[in-house]
């Protein structure tokens, strides 16, 4: 359980980071905040021959705003995002995801854009990210590229960065007005990798009709992915029980998640539909119940 | 035979522990928790898994419980270290950390191989000035196993201690 040699460099900027990682390629790994990699390097899972340390380049953490949009820094530890009163207001689901993600001792080291980069696909981040269509910017010596969620994950643990492209920065677009969120899972234990669970964003408008909805499945195959037909089939009425019902039964028709002791590949079908159907269920109550807030609102400084 | 370790395999390493420096020439691939044990000789943090599950290796980083097991020496270089030895800095002999006391008054141990974990991760709670149900007492202590006492009397001694450190009490502790 002791990690293989490798030669350990710190660079204390972006440029040098890229620089390293060019001149290492596959012999070279990015270490963030380890709570994924060194784990794989004490089991010899992994061996890389050298290690490019990102915690000294202060530059790449920190959560702003700018022009409506959230940018996290990929160095941002994921218990920075999740009490981040920023975040809290416009991104919930992001704080919600948060909280079923390992231990506060994890998040404490673990980063934002780590678990991104890992790309688990029981990990919640990148599950949340998908649903709220966040996109990630890369970067490498030969230039910069900004890669959407779909196009981002490949396939378990595999992402489109290059072995010399480090993810430096991840943005998320805001959501329109009436919109309510869920994050729901079910696992083992709390702190355990998920054994199924959803994302989901419901818009509402005044009537309470549904004009938008995003769906992002955890755990249900070898990348976060959507679920576009049930987005579309949620769009155009009130979302009540059975609407919620036929759409987590249309998300989870195709998938096919692989079994293992804690549940067979069936178990766990069943169990994301679960999760699916509660998690729109949950996101419309709470973007319903925004309106009715604004509402009360407008009529209390009205009258 | 195996391969001498290279000059990019090797660093010196400073780290403050309880407030006092620690310096070692080490390799680049030892880990935290190693250093903290073998180079410092600091026992009281435990490893149990070296995989980031079990918790017994916690120690507080600049103020922060993590999990030493998932650190490498060489990136707590310049950083301040606190592990559970620093707990009774300042104390008279014998004299124990209110979390200590509760843990030992309360039964929250048994044999005692997860506690410096447990009260790593812990000890940030007694400054917390919310009021902290047992749900999240129970959430702040996920992420340490312990195989002995079913955690109950660790809740226990969690609240027996924030209420201590919150109302000092006019009289010390009966032994
Ligand atoms: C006991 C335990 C339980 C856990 N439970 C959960 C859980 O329930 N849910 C969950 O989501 N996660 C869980 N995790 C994983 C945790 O969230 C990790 O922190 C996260 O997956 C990886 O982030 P990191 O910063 O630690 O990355 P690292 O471990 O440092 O890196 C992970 C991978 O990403 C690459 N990488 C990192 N940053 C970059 C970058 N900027 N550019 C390019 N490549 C990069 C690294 O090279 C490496 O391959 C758990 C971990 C442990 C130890
Ligand atoms: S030894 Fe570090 S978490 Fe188990
Ligand atoms: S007291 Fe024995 S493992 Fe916790």
């Amino acid at each position: 359980m002791k990690p293989p040699r490798f030669a350990y460099h710190d660079p204390r900027s972006l440029d040098e980071a890229l620089a390293l990682l060019a001149e290492h390629g596959d012999d070279g790994k990015a270490l963030a905040g380890g709570q994924s990699l060194v784990p794989l390097l004490n089991f010899r899972l992994a061996q890389p021959e050298h290690l490019i340390d990102l915690n000294r380049i202060g530059a790449l953490a920190g959560i702003t705003r700018r022009a409506g949009r959230l940018h996290i820094g990929t160095m941002t530890r994921q218990s920075t995002l999740e009490h981040s009163a920023l975040v809290r207001d416009g991104w919930p689901l992001l704080t919600e995801a948060l909280t079923y993600v390992a231990h506060a001792q994890i998040r404490n080291r673990g980063t934002v854009g780590g678990s991104v980069a890992h790309a688990d696909p029981a990990a919640e981040l990148p599950v949340a990210f998908n649903a709220l269509d966040a996109r990630f910017r890369v970067a490498s010596r030969r230039g910069e590229r900004t890669v959407a969620a779909a196009d981002f994950f490949v396939t378990h643990l595999t992402t489109a960065l290059e072995a010399d492209e480090a993810l430096v920065e991840i943005e998320v677009p805001p959501t329109p007005a009436g919109t309510g969120h869920a994050f729901t899972e079910y696992a083992r234990r709390h702190g355990d990798f998920a054994l199924g669970g959803a994302a989901a964003l419901v818009t509402v408008d005044e009537s309470g009709t549904c004009t938008r909805a995003a769906l992002a499945l955890l755990a249900a195959g070898p990348t976060p992915a959507r679920a576009p037909e049930a987005e579309r089939a949620l769009v155009g009425a009130g979302v009540d029980a059975q609407a919620a019902t036929e759409a987590a039964a249309r998300a989870t028709a195709e998938i096919h998640p692989t079994g293992d002791i804690h549940g067979s590949g069936e178990y766990r079908r069943d169990l994301v539909e679960v999760m699916v159907r509660r998690a729109i269920e949950l996101a419309n109550e709470r973007a319903v119940s925004t309106r009715e807030a604004g509402r009360s609102a407008n009529g209390a400084s009205g009258g | 035979m195996e391969r001498a370790v290279a000059d990019d395999e090797r660093r010196r390493v400073e780290v403050e522990i309880n407030g006092e420096s620690y310096s070692a020439d080490v390799e680049t691939r030892l880990l935290l928790s190693d250093f903290i044990r073998h180079e410092a000789g600091l026992t009281g943090t435990h490893v149990g898994c070296e995989h980031g599950v079990c918790g017994a290796c916690t120690v507080q980083l600049d103020g922060e419980p993590v999990r030493s097991c998932l650190l490498f020496a060489v990136q707590a270089h310049g950083r301040s270290l606190r592990t559970v030895e620093g707990m009774t800095d300042g104390l008279a002999d014998g004299e124990l950390h209110p979390l200590q006391q509760a843990f030992h008054e309360k039964h929250g141990l048994q044999c005692g191989f997860c506690t410096p974990g447990f009260l790593m991760s812990l000890e940030p709670l007694l400054l917390d000035e919310r009021e902290l149900s047992d749900r999240e007492i129970r959430e702040a202590l996920a992420g340490n196993l312990c195989r002995c006492t079913g955690y109950q009397n660790i809740v226990e001694a969690v609240k027996l201690a924030r209420e201590r450190v919150r109302e000092p009490a006019e009289t010390p502790p009966s032994p």
